[in-house]
């Protein structure tokens, strides 16, 4: 057996799902609230999403300690714009100045897998998908985390979001009405959870409109 | 005349190691072996004033994802003995219906009811000369003539003789609550509940456990095997609206070239013989 050295290893994976959904004048963002390590769990209340500006939210799943670093990065770098610019970042800009983040720290990367979502200058929804070191691109929808390979597939399907490959190029955002995107996102978020074991306990849906910010909940399997 | 080649075949069944070495080669250069199925698991087993009580998950995992929500992993040794199996799901299928058919012809040989011993020391002698790389953990129990007795099998061959035993990754979660609640002497209803708790803090606690709980109750003479005698873990949401697929596939282009006539078609030759 080859020699092993004691190393440092610098990332947990915490687990956990993120999905998020664009609409016309809506947005939905959804994570479960359970936090593992290895084989056991942490703590079953854990939320994964946060604001980062007025009509901005961010989702991210990974490794936690990671996403709590990248958060205030965040953080202090919006709140120097305000005092420069005197407004709140707009979505797109937020989601450039993720991406920059992200890259910043390429070589030694935050192991977080974020989804960005928020209003643009028309006002229609729109959903960014990022991947651990700065990617992004503009989406109708996305999921991330342990179960987005087996959530994405659904969301393709049901979402009848118009084919990225069709020309010309159809807006991105579903035709589906508010309470229908938050049906498909918790029956996707229940078979998730069947079949990843990191995925469970409670689901945290986030949905923004022009009436603002409001919360649900919905439990999950525990097991 | 016969070479020295370097590619001798396997003796008469057994294990070639042959390709340990280009393994070891592969993940050098990096290469991950792909995750094989394993059974996660929680398994229990106690002694109770009249017998003996087994009790198991149901999930099997293939790393993070569960390939089996309701498997079973109390597998049948012989009519008064039965074996929990944690590790690799094939190494504990295997080796329990090997050592359980070795168990019938020795029933047959001698005319009496098999002993949980027996039953031991065919597993364990069996693993010890695997060294461990049959990755089976087993909870061993049964009633027989000399009364009910539980076992242990670790994977590399060595053995437990125990009043109550747990085994597999949630072995932790269940054993808290043995050494919490057990005592001797218990009923058959309280030996139940206490192992349905047991598996069901393994259940909850421990990610690669999960769905339900099969217990398997051994007295003397008698056997119950309760195949999902507790489903603590229902579906909790289904979506009213239902799902339609579109039964054709999105069509993005259409275009057609024509191919020229490249096949022939002959009159004649053979019909096909049935």
């Amino acid at each position: 057996m080859s020699k092993q050295q004691a190393r440092f290893e610098p990332y947990d994976f915490n687990g956990g799902t993120c999905v998020a959904i664009a609409g016309a004048d809506y947005c939905v963002v959804a994570a479960d609230t359970r936090m593992s390590t290895g084989y056991n769990i942490l703590t079953r209340d854990y939320s994964k999403i946060n604001k980062l500006a007025d009509k901005c939210l961010m989702a991210s799943s990974g490794f936690q300690a990671d996403v709590r670093a990248l958060q205030k990065v965040l953080g202090a770098k919006h709140l120097i714009y305000q005092h420069q610019h005197n407004k709140q970042m707009s979505c797109p800009a937020m989601a450039r100045l993720l991406s920059n983040t992200l890259y910043y720290k390429r070589f030694f990367p935050y192991y977080t897998f974020n989804v960005l979502v928020g209003f643009d200058e028309e006002g229609k929804g729109c959903v960014y998908t990022y991947d651990a070191v700065g990617s992004y691109e503009k989406v109708g929808y996305s999921a991330q985390g342990s179960g987005a390979k087996l959530i994405m597939p659904v969301l393709d399907n049901q979402l009848k979001s118009p084919s990225p490959l069709l020309l010309p190029a159809l807006d991105a955002v579903t035709p589906l009405t508010e309470a229908e995107a938050i049906d498909v996102v918790k029956d996707v978020f229940a078979s998730a959870t069947e079949r990843d074991i990191y995925t469970g306990d409670k689901l945290e849906i986030v949905i923004v409109n022009s009436d603002g910010i409001r919360r649900e909940y919905a439990e999950l399997r525990k097991d | 005349m016969s070479n020295n080649s370097c590619m001798d075949l396997p003796a008469k069944g057994g294990f070639s190691f042959d390709l340990c070495k280009r393994n070891a080669m592969l993940s050098q250069k990096g290469l991950k072996l792909p995750p094989f199925r394993k059974t996660g698991t929680t398994i229990v087993g106690l002694v109770f004033q009249d017998g003996v009580i087994l009790g198991a998950d149901t999930r099997a995992t293939e790393g993070p994802i569960v390939c089996d929500k309701n498997c079973e992993k109390i597998h049948y040794m012989a009519p008064n003995i039965y074996c929990c199996g944690a590790g690799t799901a094939a190494d504990t299928e295997a080796v329990t219906d090997m050592v359980s058919s070795q168990l019938q012809l020795h029933r047959y040989h001698t005319g009496r009811e098999s002993r949980v011993v027996t039953a031991l020391t065919l597993l364990k002698k069996h693993l010890f000369n695997y060294q461990g790389h049959v990755s089976a953990a087993l909870v061993l129990g049964g009633v027989d003539c000399t009364g009910p007795h539980l076992h242990t099998i670790y994977p590399h061959g060595s053995t437990d003789t125990l009043p109550f035993a747990t085994m597999g990754s949630g072995s932790l979660a269940a054993m808290s609550v043995f050494e919490s609640k057990y005592k001797e002497g218990l009923s058959r209803d309280e030996g139940i509940k206490l192992v349905s708790e047991a598996v069901c803090s393994g259940i909850f606690n421990d990610l690669g456990s999960g769905s339900n709980v099969d217990v398997c109750v051994i007295t003397k003479g008698h056997k119950e095997y309760l195949r999902n005698h507790m489903l603590p873990n229902p579906r909790t949401y289904v979506s009213e609206r239902g799902y339609s697929f579109p039964k054709k596939t999105e069509v993005l282009m259409t275009k057609i070239t024509p191919m020229k006539e490249k096949v022939e078609v002959t009159e004649g030759g053979d019909a096909m013989e049935e």
